[in-house]
């Protein structure tokens, strides 16, 4: 579903200190973590994020059982030796689930990077080039909108192959047109600035004038889209997965996981709760770590004038 | 404005002339679909051979595009790539597909709109109060569950609670499988039972997290106009807070969020076919399930078109809220 | 300081004060002002950003937000507003006392016709039919100076200039007839052509109305030109209230004399500009004493120990926030007490005569305002 939380209400905020200064730059990114730090929600959900991921990634360290190992009887309840009970084939579990949250990770990782890579530099080339360029990317955002993300996946998926970073480039490349539209319209506003056309006038090319001037400037914004962009790539990929077009075995996705044992959630309900506790916890924590940034890159304060 | 969506509908011709060329390719280049047929045990070769034919999956990507298309838009929608009965004509069976997802789409999100907006308003006129605390807290955890979730408990607690139903003596009420075919038949008490009892936890599950994104949104527009310069106007008018919050702030309010309904369409798609496959309804949803996992490329052409078009249409009614809302925009 | 009451005051504020108390500690944005209006009388309340000037205005309207703590008394004619709700308030605004606000462009709002709008303002306090309200409307347009009201009724804010706007908003705050008009920095959005038709409309309008006006600004040229009165602000506080030619021609406050040093206005036609260093003093934590004495010039010990009372200095209805006003008088040339790099503590002899040092000339008062405020509470 939409997360307005990436849908900002208004474009760069203005009053911020002199673009120009290098120095007061410094100080902003102590400010900016500074500010992050006070919300203990943020900083609470960033431990959280950590802990999944380290569940995830550093989890077959401790929990040695083997992914495969189908020498337990199928449906078992949980117990000592599997925590989480054993599916249907014996497998265990929670060395399933482990497995599946390293490779959500992963994928909403990539989907996130990718996505956002080549949503800002079309949206900022769109932007800032405007006339012919900003037609054409326009007009090509609009029609990969137009194709419905999920049934495209599923298609170049189901002809490609179910493994995580196919499904998470087919994910990316569909998934970057708001990043663009987001971005394009903070690049218009800000190319109405006069440090813009300074840099121009000072014979500054295209190239450098969006990597080295436009982009540092929406840093905020994109670092926030960024992060929000991982929370919906989690759900999209597990969607995906979930009506069976998505990540296929041999590897697997917390989304598979639910869809393939979410029928026994009135017989066996561990089987269903367990895998939801980590999607949900890990949509939680990253959106709390994007509202939290945002703040901290944009405080909003109350405006009473003296 | 009428120029305006003129000119839109215009662009969108040739855009969904071009989607439609880019999904034929992909949709033909993802799989083979007679492949997928001969490996299904017990099919006569010969009949595949006439189906190979009769589709010309021999010619040229280009030809087979160009006969699509031709057909296409002469109402010809083609037939699934099936044998036998399976062979479904694909018009008639995308437009119940989508009669079947419509009825659920529509009311769920005509209830997010209500719902979200009135909690948004009421969460930024009195934020920071318990209920704009609970609201936001129930938005957060909304956008943190996937749909499929939210249904999957909800189908589990339906059924939980026809089960106490059930040993009170009553009837089942919640149904968590497809509405039947000919519709509701019996008295209208029945039938209004039966209509609630089988749409009810879909539609809560669709509607969940879209009423959690237009409730923040709201909240957050809110809040932006109750602080803007005008409402300050307003209030230094002497008028009544009332009319202050409800004529100058919320039908400013509002401009924004039509933008989210926009934004929404492929979010509801999305939620709608997840939600289908939780309680079995037979709509978009698993057509396009089926089709995919069989290659059936004329069924998914129709299935693909009838969705962008819609998407295309859906834009265009929020530009027109848009217009119809903003005389900036309207005036120009 | 208590002013002496007079029977047709319109506007008496007494002691106000207002602080919002925030997580960093209590922000007093106003302290101790005072000041009475009568008919007709036009009052300048001049300072910079963070002067409070601003926030006294909002709390004589009602407008400030939920947390602001106001003490002190405002009153209109014989009603006290300090205390009042919402609701109460409601019949006083825009028809008592109608306030202007400083951004057109933002102040009005855009999806209703400006007919509505003036119309809506009307209804308020009127209950007629709307076409009596639109024709009010109308009229109020025109009074403002707007032509073709009648078609200009039925269009949108943005299909009007930003003079043109300013006007309508001029003509929303007179459509009641109100006893006094604060006008809070109306003209600082615009260019100076404009500027000066909006601010004969206002006069004109007190000419036919009787209406008193406040007229807020950091502008000492509109000061000059329009105003009777002039209360200076800074730090939260008047420190000088004199009538406009008292103050231009004998500043009795170091702060006065600085402000009228560092803009652009006839007095300093051909000599250079010569910016107060420093900045305004922070809300929260201020200096004890003087608001000013950081940045002062004369200011001595007893100056950073105990803050001023507003006293009269010499002359009628001149009155001055300062220790050292005597001594202030007593100077030949006040301006030179600028033109020293080294801010002195005590008398310097120095400052009496002319010294030459490498000032900046500006050329326009946007830059020398961007100056003063650059040099904020930021670094």
């Amino acid at each position: 579903m939409v997360n307005p939380l990436t849908v900002p209400s208004s474009p760069a905020a203005p009053g911020r200190p002199s673009e120009f200064d290098t120095t007061k730059a410094r100080k902003q990114s102590t400010l900016i973590l500074r500010r992050f730090f006070r919300h203990r929600l943020a900083v609470g959900s960033l431990i959280v994020f950590l802990l999944i991921v380290s569940f995830g990634f550093l989890g077959p360290l401790f929990w040695t059982i083997s992914v495969d190992d189908t020498s337990s009887r199928g449906y078992l309840p949980p117990s000592a030796d599997h925590p989480l009970g054993t599916i249907q084939t014996g497998k265990d579990m929670l060395a399933q689930l482990i497995r599946g949250t390293r490779l959500s990770v992963q994928i909403a990782l990539v989907v996130a990077f990718g996505s956002t890579f080549v949503g800002v530099v079309l949206g900022a080339l769109g932007g800032y080039l405007r006339g012919l360029t900003d037609t054409l990317i326009g007009r090509f955002t609009d029609l990969m909108l137009i194709l419905p993300q999920i049934a495209v996946a599923a298609i170049l998926v189901r002809g490609l192959d179910g493994s995580w970073y196919t499904v998470a480039l087919i994910l990316a490349a569909f998934g970057w047109m708001s990043v663009a539209r987001i971005t394009r319209g903070e690049t218009l506003s800000l190319s109405e600035r006069e440090f813009i056309e300074a840099a121009r006038a000072s014979g500054a090319g295209t190239r450098w004038v969006i990597f080295r001037h436009l982009i540092p400037n929406m840093i905020g914004s994109i670092t926030v889209n960024a992060t929000l962009a991982v929370a919906t790539a989690v759900l999209a990929e597990a969607a995906l997965s979930f009506i069976g077009l998505g990540v296929r075995s041999p590897d697997t996705s917390l989304g598979l996981i639910i869809s393939e044992n979410y029928s026994q959630i009135t017989s066996r309900p561990w089987l269903f709760w367990g895998p939801f506790v980590v999607i949900v916890l890990l949509s939680l924590a990253v959106n709390f770590i994007g509202d939290g940034l945002r703040d901290a890159f944009d405080p909003r304060q109350t405006k009473v004038r003296a | 404005m009428f120029r305006y969506i003129i000119r839109r509908l215009l662009v969108s011709i040739p855009m969904l002339a071009i989607g439609s060329f880019l999904t034929f390719l992909m949709v033909s280049a993802s799989g083979n679909p007679i492949a997928e047929l001969r490996a299904k045990p017990g099919v006569n070769e010969a009949t595949i051979r006439t189906l190979e034919d009769e589709l010309g999956f021999n010619k040229p990507i280009l030809i087979r595009y160009w006969d699509w298309i031709v057909d296409f838009v002469q109402g010809d929608w083609g037939r699934s790539i099936a044998l036998g009965a399976a062979r479904a004509e694909v018009f008639p069976e995308v437009s119940r597909a989508l009669w079947v997802t419509a009825r659920l789409v529509i009311g769920a999100e005509i209830l997010a709109i209500l719902l979200g907006v009135t909690v948004g308003v009421l969460a930024a006129v009195k934020q920071y109060s318990i209920f704009d605390y609970l609201a936001t807290s129930t938005a957060f955890l909304m956008f943190s569950m996937p749909i499929f979730c939210v249904a999957v408990i909800l189908k589990n607690y339906g059924i939980k609670f026809n089960n106490v139903l059930e040993s009170l003596g009553m009837d089942r009420w919640l149904s968590t499988v497809s509405p039947a075919a000919g519709g509701f038949q019996g008295s209208f008490g029945e039938q209004v039972f039966k209509y609630t009892g089988t749409y009810l936890l879909p539609t809560l599950s669709l509607m969940l997290i879209s009423f959690a994104a237009y409730s923040r949104f709201q909240r957050a527009s809110m809040l932006e106009t109750l602080h803007s310069d005008y409402v300050r106007t307003a209030k230094a008018k002497g008028i009544s807070q009332r009319r202050v919050i409800f004529r100058h702030a919320f039908r400013n309010a509002m401009i924004p969020v039509t933008t989210l309904f926009s934004l929404n369409a492929a979010a509801l798609l999305a939620g709608a076919i997840v939600t289908e496959t939780v309680f079995g309804w037979k709509g978009m949803g698993a057509l396009l399930v089926q089709s995919v996992r069989s290659f059936d490329t004329p069924m998914l052409m129709g299935w693909l078109m009838v969705t962008a078009t819609l998407v295309v249409v859906f834009n265009l009614v929020a530009d027109m809220m848009y217009g119809f809302l903003d005389p900036r925009i309207r005036l120009g | 300081m208590t002013y002496p009451t007079i029977t047709d005051t319109v506007l008496a504020v007494e002691n106000l004060s207002v602080t919002f108390p925030t997580d960093d500690g209590d922000v007093r944005a106003v302290r101790d002002v005072s000041y009475t209006l009568r008919p007709r009388e036009v009052l300048g309340i001049v300072g910079e950003s963070g002067s409070g000037k601003s926030v006294s205005s909002m709390a004589i309207m009602g407008l400030l937000p939920g947390n602001a703590k106001v003490t002190g008394s405002i009153r209109f004619r014989d009603r006290e507003l300090v205390g009042q709700s919402y609701k109460q308030l409601q019949s006083v605004r825009n028809n008592g006392i109608a306030m202007i606000f400083q951004d057109p462009m933002t102040s009005l709002n855009p999806v209703f016709t400006i007919g509505w709008q003036l119309s809506e303002a009307y209804r308020a306090h009127h209950s007629v039919s709307k076409k009596a309200a639109w024709a009010k409307a109308v009229e109020a347009l025109e009074l403002v100076g707007i032509p073709q009201p009648d078609r200009r009724a039925s269009q949108y804010p943005h299909e009007f200039s930003g003079g043109m706007r300013q006007r309508v908003v001029i003509a929303m705050a007179i459509i009641n007839d109100p006893d006094v008009i604060i006008a809070d920095e109306p003209t600082t959005a615009l260019d100076v052509t404009v500027q000066a038709q909006i601010l004969e409309t206002l006069l004109r309008i007190r000419d036919e109305t009787s209406a008193a006006i406040v007229m807020i600004t950091h502008d000492l040229g509109v000061v000059a030109g329009m105003v009777d009165r002039v209360q200076v602000m800074y730090g939260g506080t008047v420190v000088e209230s004199a009538p406009v030619d008292g103050l231009f021609e004998h500043p009795r406050m170091p702060y006065t004399v600085g402000l009228l040093g560092s803009l652009p206005n006839p007095a300093t036609l051909g000599k250079r500009l010569t910016p107060i260093k420093g900045a305004p003093p922070s809300l929260i934590n201020l200096p004890t004493g003087c608001a000013f004495s950081p940045r002062c010039p004369l200011a001595i010990d007893a100056c950073r120990e105990t803050e001023p009372p507003l006293a009269p200095a010499d002359g009628r209805d001149h009155f001055t926030r300062c220790h050292r006003w005597q001594h202030l008088a007593s100077l030949r040339r006040p301006q030179a007490l600028f033109e020293h790099d080294e801010i002195g503590t005590v008398e310097n002899p120095a400052a009496l005569t002319a010294v030459d040092h490498d000032m900046p000339v500006a050329e326009d008062l946007a830059v020398v305002e961007e100056r003063m405020s650059q040099e904020g509470p930021n670094s």
